[in-house]
Parts: C-alpha cells; structure tokens; sequence
C-alpha cells in the first residue's frame, strides 16, 4: 500500500468510499507520521488511542451504509476547540488540565460527520501571536526549512505545520486577525476563514469575539471547502451564527472565472515588501486575467489603519473575554495573601507576556476617560474599513493580494518587538474586522525555497466566489512543492 | 493620567497608570517593572495613535461585524443538574461547593 498520509482528504474519503482501504488503517498511517514528528512540537495533547477506536467505530457505520462527509478521515483540531474529555488550554499554562465536559459546536458537527481526532494542536497563547512562539507549550516548528528552524506562523501554527507535515489530513484552526491565513502562506497550506458567523463560536476559547471565526486548513482548496461544510452551520448557542445554508461548496471548486471581476487594491502594494511577494501577486493577476477573469484596479483608502484599530479592538474584547480566569472555577490557582492577591497571582504566573500586554492594552483603551479616544474611535474607523469593501464591491465580485507580508522567518527574530510581529497580520486583518471571507492559497516558492501564499477575499456570505477564485488560482499555481522530511 | 481635551495621553503612560492599568487587569507588576512596561505600552499606543488622521465625522461606531438583528429566544431552562460536571475542574473542592479564598473579613 502506498503511503495513506500522502493523500488529499478528498482521496482518502474516495479510497475508502472504494474499500481500498479502512479507516483504521488510514488512522494507523497517520498515527505513525505524528510519532515520528515530535521535533515539530505540532500537537500539545496526542489522543491517538481514542483515534484508534473512533475509526473502528467508523468503518462499522460504514459497513452498515452510514457514511458522513468526513467518514473516517483523520483530522487535527486546534487546542482553541473545547473537546468532551480531552484535555483544552488554548497553548496556556493558565487553563491548567483543564478537561471540558462538553464539545465545542465545530468540532460537535465534525464529529456527526464521522471525523477521527487524532490529537489537540499547538497554537499561540489564546490564539494571540504570529508565530507560535507566545505557546507556553513551546513553539511550533516550520516543517519547511532553510539552514534554521523557521516558524509555521500563528496562531494556528500547530494545525498549518501538521497539515503542511502529512500529519493529518486537515485541521481546525481559527482566526481573529489572520490566525488561518497567515500560517497556511507560511507552510504551503490552504486555509479559509469564512463570513463571520457562518461557523459557530460556541465551546471555543473566546479572544475578541467580533473578530474570531473558525475555519479549516488544508492541503487544497477542495479539501477545505470538504472541511468548513461541516464546520459550518446555524448554532442557537451562539447569538452571533448566521441562520443560513451552507452550500456545497466543493461543487464551486473548479468552476469557471471567466467574467469574474478581480480587484486589485493599490494600497496592499507596500514600501519595502518583498520583490518576490510582488512578483508572485503580479503572476496571481496574470494567472486569473488567463482563466479569464477581468482585472481591475480598486483602492481600499483605509487599508494602513485597519492594524492600529485591530489593536484597540482585539485586546480590548481580550481584556474582557480573559477576565473570567481567576483561579477559582477551573485551570490554574496561585494561593495569594488574600483573594485579590490569589487573583493576581494566578494571572500574573498563567498568563504569558504577549497575553498579559494585551489584557493591559485593553483595560487602558476601556477605562474610564480613553473609551471615546481609543475604543470608539477604532469602532469607526472598523466602519470606514467596511465601506471601503462596500465602494470596492462596486467594481469587483473578488480581491486578490498576498496573504502575508513575508516568508516564514527564523525561530526567535521578532519575538522582541511586538508591532514588527503584528505587521504580519497587515494583508489579513482587514477581512477580520470587515467579517468577510478570505482564503490563503500557496502559489509559489520564493528565492529561498520557502511557500508563499495569495489571498482572494470575497463579498460577505459569497465563499462561493471566494472557492472558484481559489481553485483557479490553485490550478494556474500548480503548487506541489513538499517540505523535505528531516524531522523523521 | 493626564489627559487632554481630544482624550489621548499628552505624555503616553507613566509607572504610576501602568500600576492602575496593572491593578484593573488584576495582574500583579513588580515596581521594578513598571518603567519597562510603561515604554513597551506607549510604544504600541503611539503607533496606535495614527487613528487619529482618519476622518469619523459622523461616522457610526460598527458594533456588529455582520448586519443582524440580536436573535430572542424563549426564556426557559434548557440545561442544568450538571453539578457534578460544572465542578469537575475545580483547583478546590468540597462537598458540592467551590472553595475560594475568605472574600468577606
């Protein structure tokens, strides 16, 4: 049998759909790749035995003509996801060995679909950080490498490095301001984070809930339409979930773009980006004007202050969201002098440096005398980002940039200076505050053989547009580079 | 914290706000620290002040990332009797209750 964790997600389903193989013995292959990458620090918790039997369990319904969208496919879920008895902390010391009793609604419809749980992926501290490297579990290791060990990206670099590894045949992830995207540009990966609110935030772990979204990473474009399918769906536990269909669309994948009209924004071309990441967005232009879409040229005006509005808005939903670990219900207690003390203890040693940094921006831009200077102001400038889309969507039906500003990078540069890490977040963050869909497609290799990736960002509730973009631009790309096996 | 009239800090953050800001975030700061954080905070803060070039005159706060109305629901018990569950990773625990620190001397 030829190695099972080569494949698509889309292939093994129809490999097993065949009989070729079982669910089990797809499980197996990928339980033995994940124990042989302990370099890449991937998973914080391994649940390779309840994988084992989840898949026998699989391919008795299976037997019986019981077949989910995701029979049987072993897949990762980003430690972000609450799952019923596995143990959840969101890359924090603070949550302890937190075990839920409950699942998050996501992981919940995968699991009705018959997904395999291989284990619980690394990510930065509570989702906050570029890189993987804010993790009190350690830092993710770039399957991808040059000369040194490079980061995956973040926050979901845990679920980007395993998928980019062959380590499981998709993954959960999330993003806030670019948690998916930028990772899956970092490993050669496909990630989507849809409209928001067509996934359920319910059962995960909240960073600011006006921005965070679930989505799937991927080896392509239609294993994740496949994924975010079932991810998907209307939940009554979260007020925030669209109740809307969720269409099929991996049905869109592979579709036509002619007369599709592709918006090029002119404030995405940056001082000092690149070359290669120019060259590659201008041979994304080229590629989609060949499929016979329409270019045209669009100005999104507020594009440099969608960052500097992200961080008053995110820390500041942050401070409020993380003001529930105290020690006293659940995770980590540090006995103090008295209770005040118990709970600054406890969140002082829980909490990591970007964490706390951020909890502290936040309590400023919300406390009394700056709300209106900071947190209101951001609000509006948030309006100004979506009116942007709004004109753009005049002219165009998709927009096409490079999802992140550079190639992976070295292990350790940046951790020091917190604004150079949030730049990374500068082509992403804008679909994050506007809540529209975007999606991260590897396109190329730069001069140092490392993935680059380009992103298509579409109307709100459109991630059909968004997936015929993509799958185009997969195509015309022909990626199919794989990082060299070194951490065997 | 000095302010002026259009709200942002003339002079950014000093020890003594982080301190404040530190003790409204129930995070315990060394004194020592303080100067430190106070230059990291004001580093991220004035590189947050370019919002102040953006033009929001009569511009709506968005409040909502997707245009919807708040969903209601009936108010009913839908879930409960799950002591036992809601206890289960208590950092202290006795007899069905919580055990927290003395809140009241």
């Amino acid at each position: 049998m030829s190695d099972l964790t080569k494949l698509t997600l889309e292939a093994a389903l129809g490999g097993m759909e065949k009989g070729e193989f079982s669910s089990v013995e797809l499980t197996q292959a990928h339980i033995n790749a994940c124990a042989d990458a302990g370099k890449l620090n991937a998973f914080i918790t391994d649940t390779h035995e309840l994988a084992l039997e989840q898949a026998k369990a699989s391919d008795a319904r299976r037997a019986k003509g019981t077949v989910g969208l995701l029979e049987g496919a072993p897949l990762g879920v980003k430690d972000l996801f609450c799952t019923d008895g596995v143990k959840t902390c969101a890359g924090s010391k603070i949550l302890g060995d937190f075990e839920p009793t409950y699942e998050s609604s996501v992981t919940a419809n995968m699991k009705a679909d018959g997904m395999v749980m291989l284990g619980k992926l690394n990510l930065d501290e509570f989702a906050m950080g570029s890189s993987n490297e804010t993790s009190a579990y350690g830092p993710v290791i770039n399957p991808w490498r040059k000369d040194e060990d490079l980061v995956p990206g973040g926050s979901s670099g845990g679920s980007a490095a395993a998928v980019a590894a062959d380590l499981c045949l998709g993954a959960t992830a999330t993003d806030t301001g670019g948690s998916i995207r930028q990772p899956a540009s970092f490993t050669g990966t496909v990630g989507i984070k849809p409209t928001y609110g067509r996934c359920s935030r319910w059962g995960t772990v909240a960073f600011a809930s006006s921005l965070d979204q679930a989505g799937p990473i991927a080896k392509t474009v239609k294993d994740a339409a496949i994924l975010l399918e079932s991810m998907s769906g209307y939940d009554a536990k979260d007020s925030t979930s669209l109740n809307v269909d969720v269409p099929k669309w991996s049905n869109s994948c592979g579709q036509s773009v002619k007369g599709l009209r592709i918006g090029i924004p002119k404030e995405y071309r940056m001082d000092g980006m690149p070359e290669d990441i120019q060259a590659l967005w201008d041979r994304g232009i080229e590629w989609m004007k060949d499929a016979g879409a329409e270019i045209v040229p669009i100005t999104l005006p507020h594009t440099k202050y969608a960052l500097p509005a992200y961080y008053v808005v995110a820390p500041a939903e942050a401070s409020s969201n993380l003001a529930r670990y105290d020690g006293m219900r659940y995770g980590l207690r540090v006995d103090g002098k008295d209770l005040n003390d118990t709970y600054d203890r406890t969140r002082t040693e829980g909490f990591g440096d970007e964490v706390r940094r951020r909890i502290m921006i936040g309590t400023y831009v919300l406390s009394a005398g700056y709300y209106d200077a900071y947190y209101l102001r951001a609000q509006k400038v948030r309006t100004r980002i979506v009116q942007d889309f709004e004109n753009a969507w005049q002219s165009c039906d998709a927009i096409l940039t490079p999802t992140a500003p550079s190639a992976p990078f070295a292990v350790g540069r940046k951790v020091t200076d917190p604004i150079q890490m949030y730049l990374n977040d500068i082509f992403t963050v804008t679909t994050n505050l506007a809540g529209l869909p975007g999606i991260s497609v590897p396109a190329g290799l730069n001069a140092d053989g490392l993935p680059l990736g380009l992103q298509i960002i579409g109307r709100a509730l459109d991630e059909d547009t968004v997936f015929k973009a993509a799958s185009a631009l997969e195509d015309a790309a022909g990626f199919t580079a794989k990082p060299e096996a070194w951490w065997t | 914290m000095s302010q002026p009239e259009n709200g942002a800090p003339e002079n950014g953050v000093s020890a003594d706000d982080v301190r404040k800001i530190a003790r409204l975030s129930r995070l315990h700061v060394e004194d020592a620290q303080c100067g430190n954080l106070a230059d990291e905070l004001n580093g991220i803060l004035g590189w947050i002040e370019q919002l102040g070039e953006v033009d929001v005159e009569g511009v709506e706060p968005m409040t909502s990332a997707v245009d919807m109305s708040a969903p209601m629901r009936a108010d009913e018990i839908t879930d409960g009797g799950k002591r036992d569950d809601v206890l289960k990773n208590a950092p202290k625990k006795d007899d069905g209750f919580f055990v927290v620190p003395r809140s009241v001397e």
